[in-house]
């Protein structure tokens, strides 16, 4: 499908935002499992540890990170800025720049 | 007129702020959260965090804004696709299965979640 840039940034929006609701169930369990005794605490350390865990913990955190660039440049188009066709492109190219970065960065963290 | 029953606050502008409203509150938490896990935690540090009256106000707060903001947004996106332009005659009916199925993950989202904050 060819769309402008705009478009993929609007839809990956949506897709991350339904995908953060259904993550939401491991961010609970998780942090249910992080308060329920120094035992589960333990456990969940041990989990997060396995690589499988791993990529689903940055596949959250990559959801995350795009569906919030993409949020605060609505926040900031709500203000006026960047509302222009230009000015959309480029706010759409921000956004996945910033993204990609930050989400190289918690990939190094987490590994 | 006839006014939709399905959307959060029977006007779009309510729903416009309240998404706008709670998307500040839960940039606020996840950037707070990822400022205490960047520094480090062990389970000592992390449960007395929890264990204090304004974090868990904060959670609570930080998860009705999410479960808010997951209603609108995804009444955004049911409403555009789960259509009968878009699937035929049954595209009301799987909608209002879906959101169904939302506002049941919504209300265990919220007990839980409060079971998590209030019961350890």
């Amino acid at each position: 499908m060819r769309l402008p840039i705009t478009a993929w940034v609007s839809i990956s929006h949506r897709a991350s935002g339904v995908f953060l609701f259904v993550a939401t169930a491991v961010l609970l369990w998780a942090l249910d499992a992080s308060l329920r005794s120094p035992e589960s605490f333990a456990a969940l350390r041990e989990c997060l540890d396995t690589l499988w865990m791993k990529l689903v913990i940055w596949a959250v955190l990559a959801g995350l990170i795009y569906h919030t660039a993409a949020g605060v440049r609505h926040l900031i188009m709500d203000c006026g800025i960047g509302e222009s066709m230009p000015g959309g492109v480029l706010g759409a190219r921000l956004v996945i720049a910033v993204s990609v970065l930050l989400t190289v960065l918690a990939g190094v963290w987490i590994w | 007129m006839v006014t939709s029953v399905t959307n959060l606050g029977r006007s779009g502008l309510f729903d416009w702020v309240v998404q706008r409203v709670s998307a500040l509150v839960l940039l606020a938490y996840f950037a707070y959260i990822g400022c205490v896990l960047l520094g480090g935690v062990d389970y000592t540090g992390w449960r007395e965090l929890y264990a204090q009256t304004w974090m868990r106000v904060f959670s609570l707060g930080a998860l009705l804004s999410l479960v808010l903001h997951a209603w609108v947004g995804i009444w955004s996106v049911l409403t555009d696709y789960l259509t009968e332009r878009m699937m035929g005659t049954t595209g009301t009916v799987l909608r209002l299965l879906a959101q169904l199925l939302c506002g049941i993950v919504i209300f265990v989202y919220t007990v839980w979640g409060i079971q998590i904050l209030w019961g350890y």
